[in-house]
C-alpha cells in the first residue's frame, strides 16, 4: 500500500505540472506570478519528501533540505513582492497590465516627469 | 487503511482542487483567495512531513504576506483584467502536453525507490550540542549554512530596496501607499485594537524558543510585521515615511548585526560567520534579535509598497 510521504511525494510533481501550465498558457501577469508560486511550493514539497525519508538521528525529517525549503519560501516571497511592484507599476504607467508588446505601443512614451 | 492515511488523502484531494482553481479560475480575486486557502493547506501537509518550521513560514510567508499582497494587487488590477488575450487552444495542448510529462517525469523519480536512503540528519545532530541549540533546523539556518541565511536576509533587503525604486522620481522617500485599504471600519479597528498587545508577545515568543522548538525570527518577524500592517491599515498608526532615518536603521540593524558577528568570527573563531567556542547561542540569539525586527519592520514596508505621495509639510 502507499505510504503517506509517497502520496504527498506525488502531490508535488502535479503541482509543478499545474504552475507551470499556468505559468505558460495564463496571459495575464497577476496569474502568471500566482502560477510560478505554485510551481515553486510543488518544488518545496519534493524536497519536504526527500527530508522526510531521510529521517533518521531520532528527527522526524532531514534538517538540511528542511532549512533549505525555508530559505526557498523567503527567496521565492522576496521575488514575488518585487514582481507585484513591478506590475503595479506597469499598470500605473500604461494603464494596462499585459507582456503583450502590441498593445502598449501607444502609451510607451509615457514618462515619469519629476 | 487508517483514519490518518483517509484524512491524508483528503487533505491531497482538496489541495489539488484548491491548486486547480488557482490555475483554472477566470476572475484573479477568487484566484488569490484560493492561494491563500491552499498556503494554509500546504501548511498542514508540512506538519505531517514533520516539518513544523517549514508549515510556520508557510502559514505565515507563503500563504499570510504574500496572499496579502496579491490580494492587493488584485485589487488595484480589477479593470486591467479584461484587456488580456487568452492563449490560442494549440498553444495550451503544447503546454498541457509538456507539463503533463514534466509532472510523470518527477512522478518517476518519487515512486522508484532510492538504493540508498542519503541523510545529513546524523552528522546535523552529532555537532549540534556544540551550538547550544535544541532546533536542528535552527542549527542548520544559523550554524551550518549560516551563510546562506545571512543572504536570504540580504535578498529581503535588496527587495525592498528594488521596490522602492519603482516609485517615481518626485515620490522617492515619500510615504508608502497602503491607502487603498484605509476605509474606516468599525471591525477592523476594533482587531487591530485587541490582537497586536497578543501577537507582540507571540512574535517575541517565536523568535526565542526558535532556537531549541519550532520558530524562529523569520516566523516571529513575520507575526510582528503582520500587527504592524494592521495597525496601519485600520489607521491608528501613520504609515511612515521611507526616508526617515531610524526606519531604514532598523531594516539593515538585523544584517548588518549577522554580518558583523560573522566578520568578528574571522579574529575569535578562525572563519566567517563561526562562532568561538561557547559563545555560539548567545551570538545567535543576538543576531535573531536583531534579525527579527528587521525583518518585522522589513516585510511590513514591503507590503506597504513603493512610495506613492509626499510628506505633507
Amino acid at each position: 500500500m502507499m505510504n503517506v510521504v509517497t502520496l504527498f511525494g506525488l502531490c508535488g510533481p502535479v503541482l509543478v505540472g499545474l504552475g507551470l501550465f499556468g505559468l505558460i498558457t495564463n496571459p495575464q501577469p497577476l496569474r502568471k506570478i500566482l502560477a510560478f508560486n505554485l510551481l515553486g511550493s510543488g518544488t518545496f514539497l519534493l524536497f519536504g519528501v526527500i527530508a522526510r525519508r531521510g529521517a533518521a538521528a531520532g528527527l522526524g525529517g532531514d534538517p538540511v533540505p528542511q532549512a533549505l525549503v525555508i530559505t526557498g519560501i523567503v527567496v521565492a516571497f522576496a521575488a514575488t513582492a518585487m514582481a507585484i511592484a513591478l506590475l503595479l507599476r506597469l499598470f500605473q504607467e500604461t494603464g494596462q497590465a499585459t507582456l503583450d508588446p502590441g498593445d502598449a505601443n501607444d502609451t510607451s512614451a509615457a514618462t515619469d516627469a519629476s | 487503511m487508517t483514519t490518518a492515511f483517509i484524512f491524508n488523502v483528503v487533505l491531497v484531494a482538496l489541495l489539488l482542487v484548491v491548486a486547480t482553481w488557482i490555475i483554472a479560475s477566470r476572475d484573479a480575486f477568487s484566484a488569490v483567495v484560493a492561494f491563500v486557502a491552499y498556503g494554509l493547506l500546504l501548511a498542514i501537509v508540512w506538519v505531517e512531513l514533520s516539518a513544523i518550521d517549514i508549515a510556520l513560514t508557510e502559514a505565515a510567508i507563503g500563504s499570510g504576506v504574500t496572499g496579502m499582497l496579491l490580494l492587493g494587487a488584485a485589487g488595484r488590477l480589477r479593470d486591467a483584467e479584461a484587456t488580456a488575450v487568452s492563449t490560442g487552444l494549440p498553444l495550451r495542448l503544447a503546454a498541457a502536453v509538456l507539463c503533463a510529462l514534466i509532472a510523470a517525469g518527477l512522478a518517476a523519480i518519487v515512486l522508484s525507490p532510492p538504493s540508498a536512503v542519503f541523510s545529513l540528519a546524523p552528522d546535523a545532530m552529532a555537532h549540534l550540542w556544540e551550538s547550544g541549540l535544541g532546533n536542528p533546523v535552527a542549527g542548520v539556518l544559523f550554524v551550518y549554512r549560516a551563510f546562506d541565511t545571512l543572504l536570504e536576509k540580504i535578498v529581503l533587503v535588496l527587495a525592498l530596496v528594488g521596490v522602492w525604486s519603482l516609485a517615481p522620481d518626485r515620490f522617492w522617500g515619500g510615504i508608502p501607499g497602503l491607502y487603498v485599504y484605509q476605509q474606516p471600519n468599525s471591525v477592523l479597528t476594533l482587531l487591530s485594537q485587541l490582537l497586536p498587545p497578543l501577537g507582540i508577545v507571540v512574535g517575541i515568543y517565536m523568535f526565542w524558543t526558535g532556537a531549541n522548538n519550532p520558530g524562529g525570527a523569520f516566523q516571529g518577524g513575520t507575526i510582528l510585521a503582520a500587527m504592524w500592517i494592521l495597525v496601519m491599515i485600520a489607521g491608528l498608526e501613520s504609515v511612515p515615511s521611507t526616508n526617515r532615518r531610524a526606519l531604514r536603521l532598523l531594516v539593515v540593524v538585523g544584517p548588518a548585526t549577522f554580518l558583523a558577528i560573522g566578520l568578528v568570527g574571522f579574529a575569535v573563531a578562525g572563519g566567517f560567520l563561526a562562532y568561538p567556542a561557547g559563545y555560539a547561542k548567545p551570538l545567535i540569539i543576538v543576531a535573531e534579535a536583531a534579525l527579527t525586527l528587521s525583518i518585522g519592520v522589513t516585510l511590513g514596508l514591503l507590503a506597504a509598497g513603493p512610495p506613492e505621495r509626499m510628506q505633507q509639510q
